[in-house]
């Protein structure tokens, strides 16, 4: 019998493979690794930023403000560049200010007991803020790096090819898995969700944990940042608006409790891959708008809570 | 007077007022033209009302312990929905039409009112992910029923709900001043008030008391949605025009902080409907002040993530012990500080 806490991740990796059946079933030239390696293409900032985010949200807490640290690294990094600072010290300085926001932020959840909402909300208007403080126009990069990063391909068996922000995604899912599963911060993690009380009380090192969750998130964050600069190849208080609801869309649809205690970066990887299959089978039928992603991922968002509080048994329902 | 719930809104309130008349001594000056009162304090109420409206509402959700993130969505759909109505009637100008487009529009804000609020209540999901579902999908229905435009609607009824005036007011503000007084009454002459704030400080022994909380956990998101219904009809009106991209873009973080500086508490229990509206007219002033200095208005952001930190933090308790306690340990006599170091 299969055990209960892994039907969400099986319901999720079906519904990909079955979306991506459907799709290839319905059209031309969908059935092929190339379109499979452009999904990590197109997502794989998404992926990073993910990643973070589980670790956020099987804390129990929750991270707002990742769509605008990546707004804001991109912008620092275009920023620097522009002024002739080279890409080895842009690059470990945007990181490292990635993951002072994070900490800061997990300081003050952690010691003010404050709502990670709030905290991360006022964190999403502060770096959001911070970007137009830098300029409010679009900064363009022309760093022979940037562009190299952008325009390299590398070639797998059968003439395919990935870029090197995939590398790094997948890179960095991997750490993600290792450190949930194999550390003792990523125990810590999953029994602060379960209950921060008993973990308190089991002695288990609470503070440092909260707050380096937030810090992984933060610096994951800006790591996606980075890859999206590869992407966009340039720095706009605009860029990733809405980040933080995919990002999350896609923990949650990947089988990841909201409550906490529960999910697996596994879950996360195929979230983000159904979020994007649903855009690629939207830009192959053509006739359909791009809108229809945000009510496709609203229903999907749905159709897993609802999925999550049957598997939780419903004695909680009554809660309210 | 300092423990009272209002003195710190206030006080803010009052002290950006007094900012603003120090920077530029016209502040205050209303005067009269073309029969219609203008200044910057009309302004302030005109422009916050929408502000206002939706705070009002998110301040019984938040009572409750809840959150609404879809307001903003909300406020997108009505006026797409209000708009499209009136761009296809035949003549644009009739009442009947108007009315129409108003009563429907408003219904589908509590319709999504409802099913946020059947999410919360019937099927026990956290406020905040049920809210969630409809801010994502929510942009993507208003596009829908906009149909990937921006309707432009040329009805002077419509124009005049949002840019209309009465009295020598701006409309807006009678609107403001029926909805508060509406909900004033409903909650602080009733038991209703009772009820929500015995329902956000323990649901499980509220329901135990005979209070049937689902009841009114649904009405109050209704209600929520209802605000963000006639918020929305009120900016699209003012400019004659749905945008399902940029329509209400923000609104659910503008009156989540409203409603937090107003002293209401984010844990649920205890609310304020005055602090909430003093919170909403601190924000509008705040942009009003931004905008008039002449800092870039895309500084706003940052002030707003202090504002909202500062008073995050002052209404923390740890962090009140812990200024509290560097406070009283810098007032120890000289003696004591002689004695230590001898």
């Amino acid at each position: 019998m299969l055990n209960r806490r892994f039907i969400p991740i099986v319901v999720t990796v079906s519904l990909f493979l079955l979306m991506f059946a459907v799709g290839s079933f319905r059209y031309t030239g969908f059935f092929s690794l190339q379109v499979f390696n452009n999904l990590l293409i197109d997502n794989a900032f998404l992926l990073i930023v993910a990643v973070g985010m589980t670790f956020v949200i099987v804390s129990g807490g929750i991270d707002l403000s990742v769509g605008s640290v990546i707004a804001l690294t991109t912008m620092v990094s275009a920023s620097l560049l522009q002024q002739g600072w080279p890409p080895y010290v842009v690059i470990p300085l945007v990181l490292l200010i990635g993951a002072v926001f994070g900490w800061g932020m997990g300081a003050i959840i952690y010691y003010f007991k404050i709502q990670p909402f709030i905290v991360t909300l006022a964190g999403m208007f502060l770096a959001r803020g911070l970007c137009y403080v830098i300029s409010i126009n679009t900064i363009i990069i022309d760093d022979a790096f940037y562009t190299k990063m952008a325009q390299t391909k590398v070639n797998l068996p059968g003439g395919t090819f990935i870029s090197i922000s995939v590398i790094i995604a997948l890179a960095v899912v991997a750490a993600g898995m290792y450190i949930a599963h194999y550390t003792s911060f990523g125990r810590n993690t999953y029994a602060l969700g379960g209950s921060e009380q008993s973990a308190l009380l089991m002695g288990l090192a609470v503070k440092s944990t909260k707050i380096n969750i937030y810090m992984f998130s933060g610096l994951c964050s800006s790591l996606a940042g980075v890859v999206f600069t590869f992407y966009m190849l340039s720095g706009y208080g605009l860029h990733a608006i809405g980040m933080e609801l995919d990002a999350i869309a896609a923990v949650v649809i990947g089988g990841t409790l909201l409550t906490g205690g529960v999910g697996y970066i596994a879950g996360t990887f195929f979230g983000v891959l159904i979020q994007g299959v649903i855009q690629t089978i939207i830009s192959f039928e053509g006739t359909l708008s791009s809108w229809w992603t945000k009510i496709v991922i609203g229903m999907l968002l749905f159709m897993f809570i609802i999925l999550q509080r049957l598997l939780s048994g419903s004695r909680s329902a009554l809660r309210s | 007077m300092v423990k009272h719930h209002l003195f710190w809104p206030t006080v803010v309130l009052a002290a950006l007022l007094l900012f603003n008349f120090v920077y530029s001594p016209d502040f205050f000056s209303i005067i009269v033209r073309n029969g219609n009162l203008y200044g910057s304090l009309i302004d302030i109420l005109n422009f916050g009302s929408p502000l206002i409206i939706i705070a009002l509402g998110m301040t019984l959700v938040i009572a409750l312990g809840g959150i609404d993130l879809s307001v903003g969505s909300v406020v997108a759909i009505t006026g797409a929905i209000a708009c499209l109505m009136i761009r296809n009637g035949s003549d644009q100008g009739a009442w009947s039409l108007v009315l129409m487009a108003i009563g429907l529009s408003i219904a589908a804000a509590i319709l999504l009112g409802l099913w946020n609020g059947l999410l919360v209540s019937v099927v026990g999901m956290q406020p905040i992910i049920a809210t969630l579902i409809l801010m994502v999908a929510g942009r993507g229905i208003a596009q829908l029923v906009a149909d990937g435009q921006i309707i432009t609607v040329s009805s002077k009824p419509y124009n005049y709900l949002g840019a209309g005036s009465l009295a020598m007011l701006p409309f807006s503000i009678f609107i403001v001043a029926a909805v508060f007084l509406i909900v004033s009454l409903l909650t602080r002459r009733t038991a209703l008030g009772l009820y929500m704030e015995s329902i956000g400080c323990k649901p499980t022994a509220s329901r135990l008391a005979g209070i049937r909380s689902r009841a009114v956990i649904l009405l109050a998101y209704m209600f929520c949605g209802l605000c963000a219904g006639i918020a929305g009809l009120i900016l699209s009106s003012n400019v004659s025009s749905a945008d399902g991209n940029n329509a209400g873009l923000w609104y659910e973080l503008d009156a989540i902080l409203a409603v937090v500086i107003g002293g209401t508490s984010l844990n649920g229990g205890r609310f304020s409907l005055t602090g909430t509206l003093i919170g909403a007219l601190i924000i509008q002033t705040l942009t009003t002040t931004i905008y008039m200095i002449g800092v870039p208005p895309e500084i706003t952001l940052v002030v707003k993530a202090i504002v909202v930190l500062v008073v995050c933090l002052i209404q923390s308790a740890s962090f009140r012990q812990a200024i509290a306690a560097r406070w009283r340990t810098r007032h120890y006599p000289a003696e004591q500080e002689v004695k230590t170091h001898a």
